[in-house]
């Protein structure tokens, strides 16, 4: 069991938790990732660690809800406890660029995130774009707000916030500018398809941060599996960053899809008769 | 004045049949296959046993299990000895009755196999091990001895290595990956043929032990072998990961939705009850057209998993024929009792996807049986010209495993060029503080191998910590 320390609440959706885990504090690095299981029901869900602390034993992570499982976890208080975490898995995010765009789109903001404060810990010079359907879904923008960023841009769809339009607007303006050498994306594949498109325009190398659907993360089922450069990859295992230009998007997105009409069905079954709805 | 055994065996009497359910009925949910025999059964099939003076049955058995004498106190209905008989070669009976390859272990050396139905071994030691519940009695332990030992992987062997050290008088701590115990007796041998019930009283019995259960523990990023020693206290460490990285078929379409592998098709329903969906949160996609690829036990539990989450039709596609199949011969005869339909010789060219982009069609094409290869089995070669196309909406591919990539993140030991640990009959690695067994050293092999290697390498921590001891 793992005891939620400290619960906060960033806006409607978006809630940070911070548990008790001493030994996983010690080892946790940006771009990893932790698996969730709220309780014996529940399925098992990734999220990446958004910040850690060894001295202390706990780590964070940062989560919107989507669905049935993030759903339950948002209803879960201070002091109340996770049946069970486990991590640190993937590996880590090696950004190897000096001047970085973090482009994140949707609940990929809360992976771009702690990335985008790793790199400027590290002294890069770091820019940010936060992408969203809406005002409403652009989510963490106080908390990329206070990092010491070179740039920030917002793009919405609708233009309720920031620019109107899609987050390769102002990414091509940074490749064109030359303010950027290498690029760092994470959000829906549509998004992640076209700033990689714009990125090779411009021959800037890029990564992503892929989301499949996941079991176990320990590289035991190959449901994570992805396509990149030809070869069959586990995002748990060898990843979750790849070499966006080499990856297969069409596939990640039809994997991603398969259970749409289950997951649809959990959270009708969830709002109607679940015991931990209280 | 040699001992007068005054035994005479039931000769002529036919194998007393399992208790199985209607396959109609039972392959349509998740109950055992069959409930076991009675003590009746039980001892009525002991009585045909020859008690031979020169068992071979017992050749057969990879760990030497005492056969004709535990099979002697069903006889004598001490159940309490049979099992002590049994366990002092495995530990695991319920589970090694059940899942073993009798006819081609012990019960297919066994004589009364040479002219008619061998004595029904997996049967009765499975008896005997379920008797447990019943008769069974905490073994004891031995003092503590101050040493501590880590083991990775709550498998077979894993739970082995921890037993026999516990009750040597170790401190053993096991850390599991998952949230629960038991490797692939958890979430890859499903409950229709292996209650979860007897896994979880095997784990019960080694807390009762002592054996300390590290869940949620990944062992190679929580921590590696130099911190289990430096840090953790742990004087030797046993890796018995598993083997359980997947293959692929490496065909065009395989990565549409709908096309598992059996490893996820296998996990989502036994570990994460998908099959209760939407009770249990984990879905699963319920086939009405399922094709499974293979020809072992993998296979076989994938097509009566999809049978039992409601499929119409479950054909299992081989490349080579029934004949060369590598799974137990009471697993193939199940599935084709329950309606899983076998078609040999056929081998998946490409998946096609239908408009809603899941997998529609699978083309496949014929093979036929050419030259032994280097395993003995004739190798199967494609028939030009022989490609032909089945409807499918659900596909389950389990055609093998590799090493589990977290093998070398563990501890620094030498890896053989399948990425499998290097280990010596006690289990000896290149590092003489590790020691590994099971799948992780085999390649995917039994049940009653993990556990034996397991054993082997408990023995040998023993005989090494408590040596250094006595120096
Ligand atoms: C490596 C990795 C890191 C992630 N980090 C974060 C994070 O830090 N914060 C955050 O909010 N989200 C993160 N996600 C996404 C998060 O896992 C999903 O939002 C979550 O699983 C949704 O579960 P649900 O039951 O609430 O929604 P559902 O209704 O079940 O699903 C909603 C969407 O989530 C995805 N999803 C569902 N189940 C899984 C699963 N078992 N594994 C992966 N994806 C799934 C599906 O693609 C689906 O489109 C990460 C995903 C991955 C793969
Ligand atoms: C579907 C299926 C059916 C089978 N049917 C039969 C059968 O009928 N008869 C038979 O004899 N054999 C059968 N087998 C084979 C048999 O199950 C295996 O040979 C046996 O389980 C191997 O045991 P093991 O202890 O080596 O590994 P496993 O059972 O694979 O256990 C390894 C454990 O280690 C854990 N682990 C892995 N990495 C880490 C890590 N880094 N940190 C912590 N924990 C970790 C895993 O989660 C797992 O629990 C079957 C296998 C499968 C998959
Ligand atoms: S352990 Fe397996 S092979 Fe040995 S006697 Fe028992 S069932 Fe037969
Ligand atoms: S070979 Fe058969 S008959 Fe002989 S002891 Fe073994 S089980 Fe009994
Ligand atoms: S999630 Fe199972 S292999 Fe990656």
């Amino acid at each position: 069991m793992f005891q939620i320390l400290e619960k906060e609440q960033y806006s409607e959706k978006v809630f940070k938790f911070r548990i008790h885990a001493p030994q996983m504090a010690k080892k946790a690095h940006a771009g990893q990732f932790l698996m969730v299981r709220p309780d014996d029901t529940g399925e098992r869900v990734p999220f990446t660690f958004a910040n850690w602390n060894p001295e202390e034993g706990w780590i964070e992570f940062i989560f919107m809800v989507v669905g049935k499982t993030t759903e339950c976890l948002s209803k879960l208080n201070e002091g109340d406890y996770i049946k069970d975490v486990t991590g640190p898995l993937g590996c880590p995010t090696e950004i190897t660029g000096d001047r970085v765009a973090v482009v994140g789109g949707g609940v990929g903001l809360a992976i771009a995130y702690p990335v985008a404060r790793m790199l400027c810990e590290q002294g890069k010079q770091v820019s940010v774009i936060m992408g969203a359907r809406n005002k409403d879904l652009l989510i963490l923008f106080e908390q990329f707000a206070a990092l010491p960023l070179e740039n920030l841009f917002i793009t919405t769809e609708d233009g309720s916030m920031g620019e109107k339009g899609v987050v390769t607007l102002p990414l091509a303006r940074l490749c064109e500018t030359d303010a950027i050498d290498q690029a760092f994306v994470v959000g829906p594949v549509p998004m992640m398809k076209f700033s990689t498109r714009t990125c090779r325009e411009h021959k800037i190398p890029i990564i992503a941060s892929l989301n499949p659907i996941m079991v176990d993360g320990t590289g035991m089922c190959g449901c994570c599996r992805v396509e990149v450069g030809g070869e069959t990859m586990f995002a748990c295992v060898d990843g979750p960053d790849f070499n966006a230009d080499l990856v297969d998007w069409d596939d990640l997105a039809h994997r991603q899809a398969t259970y749409r009409t289950e997951e649809a069905a959990s959270i009708k079954h969830y709002e109607e008769d679940c015991a931990c709805q209280k | 004045m040699p001992e007068v055994k005054t035994y005479r065996p039931n000769i002529g009497a036919p194998r007393t049949p399992a208790n199985e359910e209607p396959a109609a009925e039972r392959a349509r949910d998740f109950r055992p296959v069959d409930t076991g025999y009675t003590k009746a059964d039980a001892v009525a099939e002991a009585n045909r046993c020859l008690d031979c003076k020169k068992p071979f049955c017992m050749e057969g058995c990879p760990v030497g299990v005492h056969i004709p004498q535990f099979i002697e106190k069903i006889r004598e209905e001490d159940w309490a000895g049979a099992l002590e008989t049994i366990k002092g070669d495995n530990l695991l009976p319920s589970v090694c009755g059940r899942v073993c390859p009798q006819e081609s272990q012990c019960e297919g050396k066994c004589i009364l196999g040479r002219k008619g139905d061998p004595v029904a071994i997996g049967q009765l030691e499975r008896f005997v091990g379920d008797m447990a519940d019943e008769v069974g009695k905490a073994p004891e332990c031995k003092p503590s001895n101050g040493h501590k030992v880590a083991v990775v992987g709550s498998g077979p062997s894993g739970i082995a290595c921890a037993g026999e050290l516990a009750r040597e008088g170790f401190d053993v701590t096991v850390f599991e990956a998952f949230f629960t115990g038991g490797g692939v007796l958890t979430y890859g041998i499903p409950e229709f043929r292996l209650p979860k019930a007897i896994v979880k009283r095997e784990i019960d019995g080694l807390e009762q032990l002592g054996v300390h259960f590290e869940y949620n523990s990944v062992a190679g990023r929580l921590f590696d072998a130099d911190e289990l020693f430096n840090e953790m206290g742990f004087d030797a460490l046993y890796l018995a990961v598993g083997a359980g990285l997947p293959r692929f078929l490496h065909v065009p379409g395989e990565n549409l939705p709908g096309v598992y592998c059996a490893n996820e098709y296998l996990t989502r329903t036994n570990l994460m009850h998908a099959y209760q969906f939407p009770e249990y949160d984990t879905p699963i996609k319920h086939g009405r057209d399922v094709v499974v690829f293979g020809g072992g036990n993998v296979a076989m539990d994938a097509a009566r998993t999809a049978l039992r989450l409601g499929a119409e039709s479950v054909t299992l596609a081989y490349r080579r024929t029934e004949a060369e199949m590598p799974a137990r011969l009471a697993e193939i005869h199940h599935a084709k009792e329950e309606g899983v339909k076998i078609l040999e010789l056929a081998n998946p060219l490409r998946f096609l996807p239908g408009p809603d982009g899941f997998v529609s069609t699978i083309e496949l094409q014929r093979m036929e049986l050419g030259e032994p290869d280097a395993s003995g089995r004739r190798r199967p070669v494609p028939v030009q010209g022989s490609e032909f196309a089945i409807p499918c909406d659900v596909a389950v591919t389990a055609i093998g495993t590799r090493a589990n990539p977290f093998a070398k993140l563990c501890a620094d030991v030498e890896l053989n060029r399948w990425g499998l640990i290097e280990a010596d009959e006690d289990g000896r690695t290149s590092n003489p503080r590790v020691w590994a067994g099971g799948d992780i050293v085999t390649g995917a092999a039994t049940v009653i191998l993990a556990m034996g290697a397991g054993k082997k390498a408990a023995a040998s921590i023993a005989k090494t910590l408590l040596a250094e001891d006595a120096e």
